[in-house]
């Protein structure tokens, strides 16, 4: 808005300008629009998270209030306390940690080292082998879920944590990501270590990986933070209250005590924050992994 | 074209270095490496074959199979899809994904290449900004989903007091009316995609070359020009791959509406995967939810499959 007022009078206040102090003075008012539309709109889409964070802080009857109080009245404190009371988030919080940590770990190993075999061996039947690997990305998960279960249900293994970690461990899109990287690598590095006596899993071991840790930290955090978030394969797999993540935890909560306004906001906050944390602490990675994918 | 590929890796040095005595026939070369390839491969493969090949490529044979969890399978060629195609419940849910896609799709695009735009440019704090504008992508989403229910709340949400605030008398029931319940849901998404697509698109638009910019500058272009004469024509690669990938992902859309609706009000977010979960793991209706399943497959299928050929197309 300020941009439509304020140019038009500048135009009348300096006809005679040159022409390049005026264009800078344009470029000038053009970038304070453009920052205050970032700033307008950054924040609308920050409000979500202002009132989670602000409910979390409230008493039940004081979240809904009219009109809103962004800022609470009285800061209760006590909720990040009382809620590890109200439900077992210590539990959900373990099998979360547990689950995320194991299927990344896995993933990582067996990703890298499948994706050595398809960048740097050669060997009949490789390409096709990887083109199997491809395609399955591109077919929907939910287009296969039903097999799966009927595996996981012939194998005993439903209600187990092992269910969610087979399935999630094994991933193509891992041994892809790694593969893409592997291919930069060039083959002189291998060649040369080779030619020292190193044997191929001792050239993936002391090369390949320690190079490509780029990827791996996109892999791991990537992994991470779905497995964290995963919301359908615990709610698939999970019967037993026991053996719960954050997220299932957290929903059943919502279910039960639909008006403990402020409790779920806690709730909510607690199981975001170790993600907030994670991606602080690695933002770049979050994006090298996204951002090649969208350049092709 | 295995035969050929087999040898360029390999030097004759280590050959000879690592023979036990002469050098080895080509049959043994081409042995070993088909051993030493497949033993990277094989421990992630064990699962990605049980887990994923298996149950895809079951998937397809399923559909054809009348099975549920309490009978023998089988085979009753297409009785399936026909019974499919006279289920209200089934084309419920397929006009409901289709509506979300209609949503979901140009909407986030929009808000992603607006706010990539806007982040473009050389301000302080951008990388703020930046990050800011990324994490509801990575925020889980049940946390998501009850914070959207809770601002959409009809009588007392922020959402609906501004509304009112600002004239409107009467504004949606958002989740709890089966008119604005998918609006509802389709708002919560692109909010927390938008930040996922601003990262494809920030990388597209620095592939531009600012001397386009500078060019157009000096011969007067103003700033809505130069957007639509240079930013999207610049970006057609970008934008073609975000809609791609964002079609597609609102026709897999499960999870937000499952925690945010669960398909209600009545059926009116009730989307495909939806059907697929219901029929095959809570009913146990393994053959009939596979006959869905591939309606969902052929979808996606045919959006990447047509990915292929306008891409192709345009690199020509």
């Amino acid at each position: 808005m300020t941009m439509t007022t304020t140019r038009p009078v500048e135009a009348d206040v300096v006809p005679a300008a040159p022409v390049a102090p005026r264009r800078r003075r344009v470029a000038t008012v053009r970038r304070a629009a453009a920052y205050l539309l970032l700033v307008v709109l950054s924040i609308a889409v920050l409000v979500p998270f202002a009132w989670m964070v602000s409910s979390s802080l409230k008493l039940d009857n004081e979240v809904f209030s009219v009109p809103v109080r962004w800022i609470p009245a009285e800061f209760h404190w006590e909720n990040f306390t009382n809620i590890w009371e109200r439900i077992p988030l210590l539990t959900y919080l373990r099998n979360s940690v547990f689950l995320s940590l194991t299927i990344t770990v896995l993933q990582v190993l067996t990703g890298s080292f499948a994706a050595y075999g398809f960048a740097k061996v050669r060997f009949p039947g490789r390409d096709a082998l990887f083109l199997a690997y491809i395609a399955t990305i591109a077919v929907p998960w939910q287009a296969y879920m039903v097999p799966q279960y009927i595996i996981m249900q012939k194998a005993g293994l439903v209600n187990t944590h092992l269910s969610l970690i087979l399935l999630q461990a094994f991933s193509a899109f891992g041994v892809f990501l790694m593969r893409q990287y592997y291919l930069t690598i060039p083959d002189e590095l291998s060649e040369a270590a080779r030619l020292d006596g190193l044997s191929e899993y001792g050239i993936w071991a002391r090369i390949i990986l320690p190079l490509s840790k780029p990827a791996l930290a996109s892999l791991a955090l990537l992994t991470f933070v779905n497995t964290w978030n995963d919301y359908m394969g615990p709610f698939i797999y999970l019967t037993d209250n026991k053996l719960w993540t954050i997220q299932l935890g957290l929903r059943s909560f919502i279910g039960l005590y639909d008006a403990e306004f402020a409790m779920i906001m806690t709730g909510s906050v607690l199981s975001v924050l170790p993600i907030l944390v994670i991606f602080l602490l690695g933002q770049k990675y979050f994006v090298r992994g996204i951002a090649p994918s969208g350049l092709k | 074209v295995a035969g050929t590929t087999a040898n360029p890796a390999q030097v004759p040095g280590r050959i000879s270095g690592r023979g036990p005595g002469g050098p080895p026939s080509q049959a043994s070369r081409r042995w070993r490496s088909i051993r030493l390839g497949w033993s990277f491969i094989l421990p992630n493969f064990l699962g990605f074959a049980t887990l994923t090949l298996v149950p895809v490529i079951a998937s397809l044979a399923l559909s054809f199979l009348d099975w549920d969890s309490y009978s023998s399978p089988e085979w009753v060629g297409l009785a399936n899809f026909e019974r499919m195609i006279h289920n209200e419940t089934f084309w419920t849910a397929l006009r409901n994904t289709a509506y979300y896609a209609v949503g979901h799709v140009p909407l986030t695009l929009c808000a992603a290449l607006g706010f990539a735009v806007l982040l473009n440019q050389k301000l302080r704090g951008v990388r703020f900004f930046r990050t800011a504008l990324f994490f509801p992508y990575i925020t889980s989403l049940v946390a998501v989903a009850v914070v959207w229910n809770m601002l959409l709340s009809p009588e007392v949400g922020p959402v609906n007091q501004l509304l009112r605030a600002i004239g409107i008398d009467n504004p949606p029931g958002w989740t709890t009316s089966t008119t604005w319940a998918m609006p509802a849901v389709i708002l919560a998404s692109v909010w927390r995609d938008l930040g996922y697509y601003m990262i494809l698109y920030l990388a597209g638009l620095q592939t531009i070359p600012g001397e386009l910019y500078e060019a157009a500058h000096v011969d007067g272009a103003s700033a809505w020009q130069r957007f639509w004469n240079i930013t999207i024509p610049s970006l057609r690669p970008t934008t073609f791959f975000v809609l791609i990938m964002l079609t597609i992902s609102s026709f897999k859309v499960f999870d937000l509406v499952q925690v945010m609706t669960e398909g209600g009000p009545g059926r009116s977010t009730l989307v495909l995967s939806q059907v697929i979960f219901r029929e095959g793991i809570t009913q146990g209706r393994f053959g009939y939810s596979s006959a869905v399943s591939m309606v969902l497959f052929v979808i996606v299928l045919t959006i990447t499959l047509v990915q292929f050929r306008l891409q192709r197309r345009s690199e020509l």
